[in-house]
């Protein structure tokens, strides 16, 4: 019993995290139909900005925190100028393909100014042991579920209420129509990339903390697949649930069978979904009128 | 209040669509702009209103003049800023959204937040189908409803002109009927002037103060609707009038095939 109490906690954190890097993949599907490839390169250079304010600047990891954000809206402002500006009325197909050439370069950039050794991250959040119903956790990853779903309530918050919100969805809806009424597409998806890379540096913020930094923080970028097939492409709340139930799979799979089966069964996962239920579990279905 | 000269658009660099179209929209008028599939009617509007842009169309002659300032090739955000709000063809509701926020996303271009209750209220006593309706998602609503959820939006916007693309597409004649009147009212209590480009010759110069008549990219024929509806050509081909209130019986209708006297 205390094993399950502490793989779900366990499972929990990871999915939450995992949440927080599908969201902005969610968001920038929804709002331009790309799949972006680089989502894992943005978690990557969240953490590392963040290690080099905390550990290379002495800095408050608070301000060291909302640097790090402010860096990750610049990223979003400057992929959109200089990636997908120029490739406004280009197919689809053209933009993922120039995601996958972000992600190389965005690592490289990491390397070559961090270099390729995985470093010890100075815990920001207390991570001191708490013990509930019988197991034990860090409290930084109490502090990673508390996190997630605070941001979650957020993105609700803005999706429903504000006028950008709105109108982002209104862009992912008929983007023609959008136009029609004054929104500016361009500004749009800028928007769209610098929040996803904004809840991405938050994501990479918080697994730095558990795990500490390196190259192979990127390779949520991949797990982050499982999650949005399962959640649906389009959909928010399919992000957040995706992401919790792929965390808690891997969890429970490596804390019971193990032999490194966790790492597998997510894209198991993928493939059975992709053949049952291709748009998700809530993903959009088209709406027809009959 | 607007103006085009001479206006000539081109797709893809190779199609050209509208060859020399001129026209005018004087300010608080409804006018109304006929013309069979094809004709141009909506690359007129969607060149008024910067749309072709995205569709890799060009104005490359002429000049198009709103409140005397040139807006031809300006983006489609900032000629809605300046006034002028496109009601698509096809009504293009946001699906997804509900009703409400579809609203919201036509108030995007104004500011401030303590007018948006106001025009909502304003928006639901044109269209209190819509009210009942707030909460629902766009998608399910019957053709009528999005319809007047379309001009509904485009309320929100407080345009000076507004565009309004084939109100009547696919809708029973009641409804038509009632879109109709309920257009005539925001023109009169609104005081905004509207272009109407329709395929419902009959409805429109019902309603419009002044009509142009389209064929292949460029106005034919001109006139108020009592002039228009005088013309024996327009009875002919646009109201299928041989004489009033007598339908064409089929020999007359090969007839057709006859020369429009404006063409040759």
């Amino acid at each position: 019993m205390d094993l399950f109490i502490q793989l779900t906690l366990t499972g929990l954190t990871n999915g939450a995290i995992l949440s927080l890097a599908a969201l902005g993949f969610v968001l920038i599907y929804k709002s331009s139909d790309v799949i972006n490839f680089a989502q894992g390169e943005f978690l990557l250079i969240g953490a590392y900005v963040l290690f080099s304010m905390i550990v290379q600047f002495h800095l408050p990891w608070t301000i060291g925190l909302v640097i790090t954000l402010l860096v990750a809206v610049a990223i979003g402002v400057l992929v959109e100028r200089l990636v997908l500006r120029p490739l406004i009325g280009e197919p689809i197909i053209s933009v993922i393909m120039a995601t996958i050439g972000l992600s190389s370069l965005l690592r490289a950039i990491v390397s070559t100014i961090w270099g390729n050794q995985p470093r010890a991250f100075p815990p920001f959040i207390p991570s001191k042991p708490v013990h509930i119903l019988g197991a034990t956790v860090g409290a930084d990853r109490l502090w990673a579920i508390g996190i997630a779903v605070l941001m979650l309530v957020l993105f609700n918050l803005f999706f429903t209420r504000s006028k950008e919100g709105i109108a982002m969805r209104a862009v992912a809806d008929d983007q023609q129509a959008a136009m029609s009424m004054g929104i500016s597409v361009k500004r749009i998806f800028a928007w769209a990339w610098s929040i996803a890379a904004v809840t991405a540096a938050i994501g990479g913020a918080l697994v730095a903390n558990i795990v500490g930094v390196g190259p192979e923080l990127a390779g949520f970028g991949l797990r982050v697949f499982p999650v949005v097939i399962l959640g649906g492409l389009d959909s928010i709340p399919g992000a957040i649930i995706g992401g919790l139930i792929i965390g808690l799979l891997e969890a429970y799979v490596g804390g019971y069978i193990g032999m490194g089966l966790n790492q597998v069964i997510s894209f198991v996962v993928l493939i059975i979904i992709l053949m049952v239920r291709p748009y998700g579990l809530f993903g959009q279905e088209i709406i027809e009128r009959v | 209040m607007l103006s085009l000269n001479n206006v000539e658009v081109i797709y893809n660099k190779v199609i050209l669509v509208l060859k020399g179209m001129s026209m005018q929209v004087p300010q608080g008028k409804i006018v109304g702009l006929l013309g069979a599939n094809g004709a141009g009617k909506t690359t007129t509007l969607k060149a008024i209103s910067g749309l072709l842009k995205p569709e890799d169309g060009e104005v490359t002659d002429g000049s198009i003049e709103f409140l005397g300032e040139p807006i031809h090739n300006r983006d489609p955000e900032e000629i809605v800023r300046m006034g002028i709000f496109q009601v698509m063809e096809g009504r293009r509701v946001f699906e997804h959204l509900t009703v409400e926020e579809n609203l919201i996303a036509g108030a995007y271009t104004r500011h401030g937040r303590g007018s948006l209750s106001q025009d909502l209220e304003m928006v639901y006593t044109y269209f209190p189908r819509l009210k009942e309706r707030y909460k629902q998602v766009a998608g399910y609503l019957s053709g009528g409803e999005q319809q007047m959820l379309a001009i509904g939006r485009a309320l929100m916007a407080h345009p000076k002109l507004m565009l309004l693309d084939e109100p009547s597409l696919g809708l029973a004649p009641l409804l038509v009927q009632e879109i109709f009147e309920i257009v005539q009212r925001i023109n009169k209590e609104q005081g905004t002037t509207i272009l109407l480009v329709e395929q419902n010759a009959n409805l429109t110069l019902q309603v419009a103060d002044y009509a142009y008549i389209m064929e292949s990219g460029r106005i034919v024929l001109e006139g108020t609707p009592e002039e228009l509806k005088e013309n024996a050509d327009v009875r002919e081909f646009y109201l299928g009038l041989t004489e009033v209130g007598k339908r064409k019986s089929y020999r007359d209708v090969k007839h057709y095939k006859r020369r429009k006297r404006w063409l040759s």
